[in-house]
């Protein structure tokens, strides 16, 4: 009987049979190269993982290395996050169509299979609770989100290594998952005696372990695996300043670094776009030609756009500096205001994915710096 | 459905241009028959020889004024409309023709054409809003038939048009694309880039060309430098701006200070 808070070591080729078991029940989503980077994408079995291939990463700057092993998680974090697929780029909302019997609303299709993550990461467990906090607490819950959701199977990894823009230690939100997973995997010695030790954190990834080929783990298991997570723990590419980060920022909103930061900045917006806690949508009218139809979709919006601000008038933030201040403080400052944490997960994703690189420990470091003289 | 005569007019208009805008409304193919349901195509040469007199309700316009005899013609079109879209990179921007505005134009004459004293041309390609009142602006080169048709609906329903003028990196990553700048070290302009294509080029792990000119607040000197550091030489990054939208600011003038 396999129960929750066992641990297990399982060989890599038995990930295939966990890929297996999950596609009879989900659509199983995973790490996978294209394009020259570790996206997620669907997975059909143990060969479509990432085998032998880590990222570099620095502001700006992402590429696809090999490794010298046949580790299967040796990488960090690639340009998407899980966002992608429980709060999509693309939601359509609603049809209606005009009859003579009057208008009738036909709602978007659901998923027609559940979704199960392989390789979530701490910093990206803590991210989709954050966006459960915003998107399925309060009075406004996303039934689009809640839909997806719900049944998510989440197999996470613990970090084994970290890369140059990481620093969910400073963020409090690694390299280890602490709950929140079905089955959280640990990688141990890819070059040696590869194996994975595997925590099982819920009923039904009992259930699905006890499927597998497995031996319980031993004491000597658990070190090692403590062992990976604490030398992630001490390759932090970055660390955000110690300091309170939310007061430092409320008393420097006309701080001189906002425009330095501007001329840098292309409000371009892809910082938001891979943040894997920023949530804010636009909603358009889809092409009615016919009069007697419409629809509206929902897209991803991003607060770097001037339509974001728009109200009667004109938009309230027209240049970059009052855009990229919005952005930072609320993901530092107020966003613990509104949802009681920072919107900020450590992922390094907004520094690696900005095309002129711009890392916000290092605009959060330089106004903190300047307040101690 | 409306009755002929009730539909509003609709009239296409061509100036120095490739004919590709107005193509993409013929290559409306699921769409045309509802698009011909919704209006009169009352002029559209491309589409049929047929002619309805003006006035028209919706005039869409294709290509630039280099010649003295289109820049009275749309004139005349603009009086004749009671609303003018332009469409495309030549209608919005003066279009690639508009090289000859920064070079003598004669030059390219006595290059081009057996007998240049048959040709008579204006020293510039301008957009069609520095001749005459224009009432919304769709950009591309060519344009996106997506947005055209989104642009004759909203003209349909009285509403303002989604055609986002953000990044097209908004596009790209909400299309899931992998940014070719970051994990490739290729030069894009999708950054300075306004939106409307769909990030098509990305997707094929090309850079952005910047077909649909500059964004709603492109930061040149912020991109530049960062292309500079991938390698981009100060020529290169001329004629990186140097294409479609060379007549658009800032386009023009980092094409202008890079040695374009």
């Amino acid at each position: 009987m396999v129960t929750s808070g066992d641990a297990y070591v399982i060989l890599p080729a038995a990930l295939d049979g966990l890929i297996q078991a999950l596609r009879a029940d989900y659509r199983v989503l995973g790490p996978t190269v294209q394009a020259s980077a570790i996206v997620y994408d669907e997975l059909t079995g143990l060969a479509d993982l990432p085998r032998g291939w880590t990222d570099e990463q620095a502001g700006g700057h992402y590429r696809l290395r090999r490794r010298d092993d046949g580790a299967l998680f040796g990488y960090v974090v690639g340009p998407q996050s899980w966002k992608q697929f429980l709060h999509q780029p693309v939601q359509p909302l609603w049809r209606a169509r005009q009859s003579e019997d009057g208008v009738t609303f036909e709602p978007p299709p659901t998923p027609a299979r559940p979704l199960a993550f392989i390789g979530v990461r701490a910093c990206e467990r803590r991210a989709i609770a954050i966006q459960d906090r915003v998107l399925l607490e309060g009075s406004f819950a996303d039934a689009h989100y809640a839909a997806r959701r719900a049944e998510a199977f989440i197999v996470a990894v613990n970090c084994g290594q970290a890369g140059g823009t990481c620093f969910c230690v400073s963020m409090g939100t690694g390299p280890k998952v602490e709950d929140g997973f079905d089955l959280a995997l640990t990688e141990l010695d890819p070059a040696g005696e590869h194996r994975l030790l595997v925590e099982v954190g819920s009923e039904r990834g009992g259930r699905l372990m006890a499927g597998l080929p497995q031996r319980p783990a031993t004491a000597a298991d658990r070190d090692a695996a403590e062992a990976a997570v604490a030398r992630a723990a001490s390759q932090m590419g970055r660390a955000m300043p110690a300091v309170d980060v939310p007061a430092v920022l409320a008393r420097n909103l006309e701080h001189p670094r906002w425009a330095e930061v501007a001329e840098r900045c292309l409000t371009c917006g892809n910082c938001t776009m891979v943040c894997p806690t920023c949530f804010c949508t636009t909603v358009e009218e889809d092409l009615d030609l016919a009069p007697d139809q419409a629809g509206r979709t929902r897209k991803w919006a991003s607060c770097f756009t001037l339509d974001f601000s728009y109200i009667h008038g004109g938009s309230v933030r027209q240049s970059g500096r009052s855009r990229y201040r919005q952005w930072l403080t609320h993901k530092l400052a107020t966003w613990h205001d509104q949802f009681g944490s920072s919107g900020c997960v450590g992922c390094g994703r907004c520094i690696a994915w900005c095309p002129v690189g711009i890392d916000l420990t290092e605009e959060v470091q330089a106004i903190a710096a300047s307040e101690q003289g | 459905m409306a009755e002929t005569g009730t539909r509003p007019k609709l009239a296409v208009w061509k100036f120095a241009s490739c004919d590709g805008c107005q193509l993409s409304l013929l290559d409306c193919e699921d769409e045309l028959l509802a698009v011909a349901g919704a209006v009169e195509i009352a002029y559209f040469l491309e589409a049929t020889r047929a002619e309805v007199a003006g006035p028209y309700d919706l005039s869409l316009v294709e290509g630039s004024i280099t010649t003295a005899h289109d820049a009275a013609r749309i004139k005349a079109i603009r009086q004749a409309s009671k609303r003018l879209i332009t469409i495309g990179a030549c209608a919005t921007a003066g279009g690639i023709q508009a090289l000859r505005n920064f070079a003598d134009v004669r030059d390219f004459i006595s290059i081009v054409y057996a007998r240049p004293d048959y040709i008579e041309t204006l020293a510039t390609s301008t957009a069609i809003a520095e001749h005459v009142k224009v009432d919304f602006e769709l950009r591309g080169c060519p344009v996106n038939k997506h947005q055209l048709l989104e642009v004759l609906a909203a003209f349909l329903r009285g509403r303002q048009p989604a055609t986002p003028g953000h990044s097209v990196c908004v596009e790209c990553k909400q299309r899931g694309n992998v940014c070719v700048m970051v994990a490739h070290g290729t030069p894009c302009l999708g950054p300075v880039t306004h939106a409307g294509c769909g990030a098509i080029c990305p997707a094929y792990d090309r850079g952005c060309y910047g077909c649909f000119g500059p964004m709603e607040s492109p930061n040149m000197a912020a991109l530049n430098h960062w292309l500079a550091r991938l390698g981009v030489d100060q020529p290169t990054i001329a004629r990186l701006y140097g294409t479609f939208n060379v007549n658009a600011e800032p386009f023009r003038a980092e094409s202008q200070r890079h040695g374009g």
